[in-house]
């Protein structure tokens, strides 16, 4: 069969936008020769067709007949230009390639059916290079090893995949006579990440089977039992030191945060920590259910891909809660290294921040913009511990029936696999995830990066609905960690189930046994289906040109049987497989830091200060990022993340209105304050909760229908003095849901990010807790947002500003940390929740505003800019404790539970009402003329600003 | 009064379709999403109906080109039945993604779904990345009955392949000498501009087209995305509560039809 070699680029007279910006990124590595770089799209089509049709192809399909001209074989470099350099880019085999598969289907529209479909993309790079500035574009900025080949010069392209199929092999590891150190080696020649307890009763159960395991028996168990799938860490028992006191804990997580959602009790609460996301009541009928996950590893190895899949596979939980529902948000939080690293400052087998940044925004937004759910809530942060891990939490929320929030998989049930094929994509990502990353990852776990294709799993998400509204199946599970696995798994955990690996369907032919039952390959989901219903269920799915297999079915001995055709591969007992990791015992120390508080000599003015920080990188405008993201798809959106006269000021939270006929509606917020956990990451979990509810709040949501999530990020947790920190935090989860009494629903971790560099120093994340939280909006018409609305309106701030700067990004533009904490008042902050809520529900309020990083005058900035007005403001109002006696700390405090309100001068009476007994203080109004002024108690003006001046400066950081 | 009834397309990768639905319900007409599948499966299916819609998303992934695929598809599967939509004097609505099919199809410009696209492409904003913001639209004829003429109205955009480009100048003088331009991107004020006030680098900032009889009309805009004044993105500072700009297509839609058919 014949190869049709198609190159496709800009006509001349047209703008290449990709060869543009591909060129700048070139400029940004600090290679200045190259003047111009074309791109060209490359496809490689196997068909028995003519000339004649090849030219169709082109002309009708392939090239846009306007702005762009085709070029079929392969063209050299252009002549009589500079000299040019020809780099192509090419997927690796078995790497999923959505436009291949999109060109097979539009070229058999056309009438002819194609073997084979490749694509590629092909640069020219005008200008005089060295062959060692060609590999660094090449490798740096074009491509990725994991996932791609470059091809350099006029070479042939890599030869197509056509892989030998599968023969059989059993195998078996042998480990029941294996030494200690043996079991040891084992684990890690496997890639299983067990440890030596974990290895010894693997060997003790096969020991009392009385035969050796087979590879895929092992790998199961690797699987099942990583950090990832089981949070041994989190459940384990755990020996707490705290400044030399003792303090034990049976299981972590079930003395802290489970314990507070425990105690709380709330009835509005349907599913919490059991399913693959918590389910909180929305209105008589709907629930709505919300899972965060991390996807930091994939991530730092292929930006792109990686955060591409962890918004791919977290939409999965809530398509696999309950009976299912239907993701109707989402949420990104982002944490790398500061993007003006010097690139010979990076370490080896580590992206520079900013290209991780770049791929990471771009693989959330192409992912999440194409399944057609808005994102609509996030944060960034930036910190150079971060360089080597980069942290990528990724949510989705979704609205579920309220009689459908769980499943019941039966004896007899079909195990049905839907959705995208199987390949080799993502093998052992769920080991690899809970193991720390060295500069080699690079190579050695490319296979653990997954490839995502968001129309598979659209085209999935559509024909679920339908089936799951028609009732024809009984249970659903999403293949996420682990694979077919964890998800055929944990669905017949209680019941036993039988499955014939050779029925998977796969990407290409060649997959081995475990291969098959481990992969992680994307958009794939499991469902248990009754006999009767198949025929029903596959016309659904047929009807939409999705995939569904019958690979098993489930059984009621308790047993996993894995076949393959008729030849028993692994048999293993669900009790042993799902229970029998050992419980870890853990020791952790927590020893307070002996810290100082800085001096800085006071001045008379703040307006350096205040500029340097609203152009920091962690409070500078997202709105390079946000715009990118489609906020407003499904038409839901109430408050958008950027608000204001111009739509361009930072909204609090999200608020949506998640069904087209009510007017309720559903805040979502997120706090997070990494810098705070240097002092003590007990205040830091506070902090972080705080903020996400103050957040809530400033838009509306109610107080008392909170409900939290909690994703710990940490280092490696096996030594003591990483854990004592995460101990720490969960137990200021515990006293912060008790205190607001809000709930945490769901949540997870990520530990191991450290790096080993080549050279042998160790670089761990700081200890990261993101809070995220979501609240109930009654009625959507009384929210408000945080820009200024009109001149004359009076401001209030409620909470007292106390010394507390420590973390505060006024001490880290000074270089400094401190020691002065902000510590969360659990009396007072709940109290001023409620009545701020309550203020905005009565109507009282018509903008608010929370302080956090950069405290009162980044708060007051913000609100005047995002309006379009001034404000004039006095410190004499200002609530504040004795010692908080400086100016500087009086605007750059980052005290909790402070809320700056405007009020109408109308309101005044009704609005203090409400907050007698209140820390709370009028200390401004707002102005026509376009100033920020803030006076000192005496009179002087110690901030004088142009709002449109501090707006530049905020916005010009990410004018990328 | 005749029953109004609008169909909704869907394929994989469309991902608006059910705020599209909605709209069209607010607007009075009876609305069916329906797969691209049911109707080359039967080719009959749309007579029953009045409005067509193709609605925003990803197509296909957007793969090859925006819209490209399922132009491809149409062109192939469905050429004569909407060319029948068309000549019977009914309506047809093309929104984001759904605007590059109708260009990609040769549908529009100028009502030519028997041929291939020719002389007018949709292609990458200059910005070079997907971008959501608002914008203020001016209609640009009076002829197109989805529009309200000299109504400036205000819609969210949502796309990164936006980019209204013709073959040459003198395509572009037909365009405008034929009124097929339906809307361009505007300020505030109604006066054309740059980027962000034209957020794609749109030539001659065109954010919609229509046919010849302007029944035809596609647009980069969502509509369907301003059906409500809490979508309005600082409605939260308005005195007033803001008209619903988007439903202005829809219920003209649905007017015409009632008064047509």
């Amino acid at each position: 069969m014949r190869q049709w070699r198609f190159e496709v680029f800009n006509r001349s007279d047209f703008s290449d936008v990709h060869g543009k910006s591909v060129l700048e990124d070139i400029k940004e590595l600090g290679i200045s020769s190259v003047q111009a770089v074309q791109s060209a799209k490359v496809f490689l089509i196997e068909a028995d067709f003519d000339k004649n049709f090849a030219e169709r192809v082109a002309q009708e399909l392939l090239a846009d007949p306007v702005c762009e001209e085709y070029y079929i074989g392969r063209s050299g470099a252009p002549a009589g230009l500079a000299k040019a350099t020809l780099i192509e880019v090419h997927l690796k085999s078995g790497v999923t390639d959505p436009v291949a598969d999109s060109v097979m289907a539009a070229v058999a529209d056309m009438g002819v059916k194609a073997d084979n479909v490749r694509t590629a993309r092909k640069y020219v790079l005008l200008g005089e290079i060295t062959q060692s500035q060609t590999d660094t574009i090449a490798k740096k900025l074009l491509s990725n090893d994991c996932i791609e080949d470059c091809v350099i010069g006029n070479e042939a392209e890599p030869p197509s995949p056509h892989l030998k199929p599968y023969e059989l092999q059993l195998i078996h590891w042998p480990i029941r006579e294996l030494e200690d150190d043996e079991l040891t080696a084992l684990s890690k020649e496997k890639d299983l990440f067990l440890n030596l307890v974990e290895m010894q009763t693997i060997q003790k159960y096969f020991q009392e089977l009385g035969r050796e395991p087979t590879d895929v028996e092992l790998e199961a168990i690797a699987q099942t039992w990583s950090e990832h799938c089981v949070h041994k860490t989190l459940k384990s028992s755990v020996d707490m030191s705290i400044d030399g006191k003792q303090v034990h804990f049976d299981n972590l997580l079930k003395d802290t945060i489970f314990k507070a959602t425990k105690q709380l009790d709330k009835d509005w609460c349907i599913s919490v920590f059991v399913d693959n996301a918590g389910v909180v009541e929305f209105d008589a009928d709907s629930a709505v259910c919300f899972k965060v996950e991390t996807h930091n590893h994939p991530s730092a190895l292929d930006p792109y891909g990686g955060s591409a899949t962890g918004i791919g596979g977290v939409i999965r939980d809530p398509m696999a809660t309950g009976m299912g529902a239907r993701p109707i948000a989402n949420t990104d939080i982002f944490c790398f290294g500061e993007p003006d690293k010097k690139l010979e400052d990076i370490p080896k087998g580590v992206l520079h921040p900013r290209r991780v940044m770049k791929g990471v925004v771009a693989g959330v937004r192409d992912y999440g913009n194409r399944m057609g759910i808005p994102t609509v809530n996030g944060a960034i942060f930036f910190d150079d511990r971060y360089l080597a891990n980069p942290l990528v939490y990724c949510g989705n929320i979704g609205l579920i029936d309220k009689n459908k929030c769980f499943d019941n998989p039966q004896a007899g049930n079909l195990v049905v696999v839907v959705g995208g094929r199987t390949g080799r994509d993502g093998i052992h990502g769920a080991t690899f995830s809970s193991g720390e990353m060295t500069h080699e990852h690079e190579t050695i776990f490319s296979h653990a990066v997954q490839i995502g294709n968001p129309i598979t799993e659209k085209k999935t998400l559509d024909v679920l609905l339908q089936a799951n509204k028609a009732g024809l199946y009984e249970a659903i599970a999403d293949c996420g960690a682990g694979g077919l696995s964890g998800a055929v798994g944990e669905m017949g955990k209680e019941l036993g189930v039988e499955v014939n690996l050779e029925k998977v369907p796969l990407k290409y032919a060649g997959l081995s046994c475990p291969e098959i039952w481990i992969s992680e390959a994307q958009e794939r989901m499991v469902l248990a289906v009754k006999p009767e219903n198949l025929e029903a269920i596959t016309k659904i799915f047929d009807d939409e040109n999705v995939e569904s297999t019958v690979i098993g079915k489930f059984t009621n001995d308790k047993k996993l049987r894995l076949l393959y055709k008729d030849q028993q591969v692994g048999e293993l007992d669900m009790e042993f497989w799902h229970e029998g990791v050992p419980k870890y015992s853990r020791k952790a120390v927590w020893k307070s830091p002996q810290l100082t508080e800085p001096s800085i000599p006071e001045k008379d003015n703040y307006n350096d200060e205040l500029v340097r920080i609203l152009s920091s990188y962690n409070v500078a405008s997202k709105e390079w990022v946000i715009r990118q993201y489609d906020h407003e798809v499904q038409g839901g959106s109430v408050v958008k993340p950027l608000t204001g006269v111009n739509n361009d000021g930072p909204s609090d939270a999200a608020v949506i209105q998640p069904k087209f006929n009510s007017d309720k509606g559903l805040a979502i917020s997120c706090g997070m304050n990494p810098l705070y956990g240097d002092i003590d990451p007990y205040w830091m979990a506070l902090a972080g909760i705080d903020e996400a509810i103050r957040n809530l709040i400033c838009v509306g949501g109610r107080a008392d229908r909170i409900a939290l999530l909690d994703n710990f990020c940490w280092g490696n947790c096996t030594k003591p003095e990483t854990f004592g920190p995460l101990v720490r935090a969960a137990q200021a989860c515990y006293d912060g849901a008790m205190a607001f009494e809000a709930p945490f629903i769901s949540g997870k971790d990520s530990l191991n990010n450290e790096f080993a560099c080549e050279d042998g120093t160790r670089i761990s994340i700081p200890s990261t807790l993101l809070i995220s939280a979501i609240s109930i909006v009654d009625d959507i018409n009384k929210c408000v947002t945080m820009d200024a609305k009109r001149a004359s309106n009076l401001l209030f701030i409620v909470g007292e500003t106390k010394n507390e700067l420590g973390g505060s990004h006024y001490y880290k533009i000074n270089d400094q940390v401190g020691a002065n904490v902000p510590k969360l008042d659990l009396e007072t902050a709940p109290k001023i929740a409620k009545k701020i809520s309550a203020a905005i529900a009565e109507g009282l309020v018509v903008s608010c505003h929370d302080c956090s990083e950069g405290g009162l005058a980044v708060a007051l900035a913000e609100m005047a800019f995002a309006g379009g007005l001034g404000i004039e403001a006095d410190l004499r109002g200002l609530p504040k404790s004795k010692d908080c006696s400086r100016v500087d700390m009086q605007l750059f405090s980052e005290s909790n539970s402070r809320y700056i309100v405007e009020v109408e001068p109308e309101k005044y009476d009704a609005f203090a009402k409400l907050m007698l007994n209140l820390p709370f203080g009028q200390i401004g109004k707002v102005t026509e003329e376009k100033i920020l002024l803030i006076k000192t108690e005496d009179g002087k003006a110690v901030i004088k600003a142009d709002i449109y001046s501090l707006k530049q400066a905020w916005q010009k950081t990410f004018d990328w | 009064m005749v029953e109004v009834k609008a169909i909704v397309l869907r394929a994989a990768g469309i991902n608006c379709d059910m705020e599209t639905e909605y709209a069209l319900e607010l607007a009075g007409a009876k609305t069916q999403r329906m797969h691209i599948n049911r109707i080359i499966e039967d080719k009959t299916l749309l007579e029953e109906f009045q409005i067509i819609v193709f609605p925003g998303g990803f197509s296909y992934g957007d793969d090859v080109a925006a819209g490209k695929i399922l132009a491809n598809q149409i062109i192939h599967h469905l050429s004569e039945p909407i060319q029948k939509f068309i000549d019977d004097g009914k309506l047809v609505l093309g929104i984001c993604n759904g605007f590059q099919v109708l260009v990609k199809t040769g549908i529009l410009p100028g009502n030519n779904s028997t041929k291939h696209q020719e002389e007018t492409t949709i292609t990458y904003n200059d910005s070079g990345k997907f971008e959501d913001r608002w914008v203020y639209l001016a209609p640009q004829t009076n002829k197109c009955i989805f529009i309200e003429p000299g109504r400036q109205i205000y819609l969210p955009i949502a796309h990164g392949e936006g980019k209204v480009v013709t073959k040459d100048s003198a395509t572009l003088d037909k365009l405008k000498s034929e009124g097929l331009v339906a809307f361009k991107y505007v300020d505030k004020n109604g006066q054309e501009g740059d980027y962000p006030i034209n957020p794609n680098g749109s030539t001659d900032s065109i954010a919609g087209l229509t046919d010849t009889t302007g029944r035809i009309l596609g647009l980069m805009p969502h509509p369907e995305r301003f059906v409500r004044p809490t979508q309005h993105p600082h409605w939260s500072r308005l005195k007033e509560k803001p008209a619903s700009d988007g439903m202005t297509i829809f219920n003209n839609a649905v007017k015409y039809i009632q008064e047509n058919f």
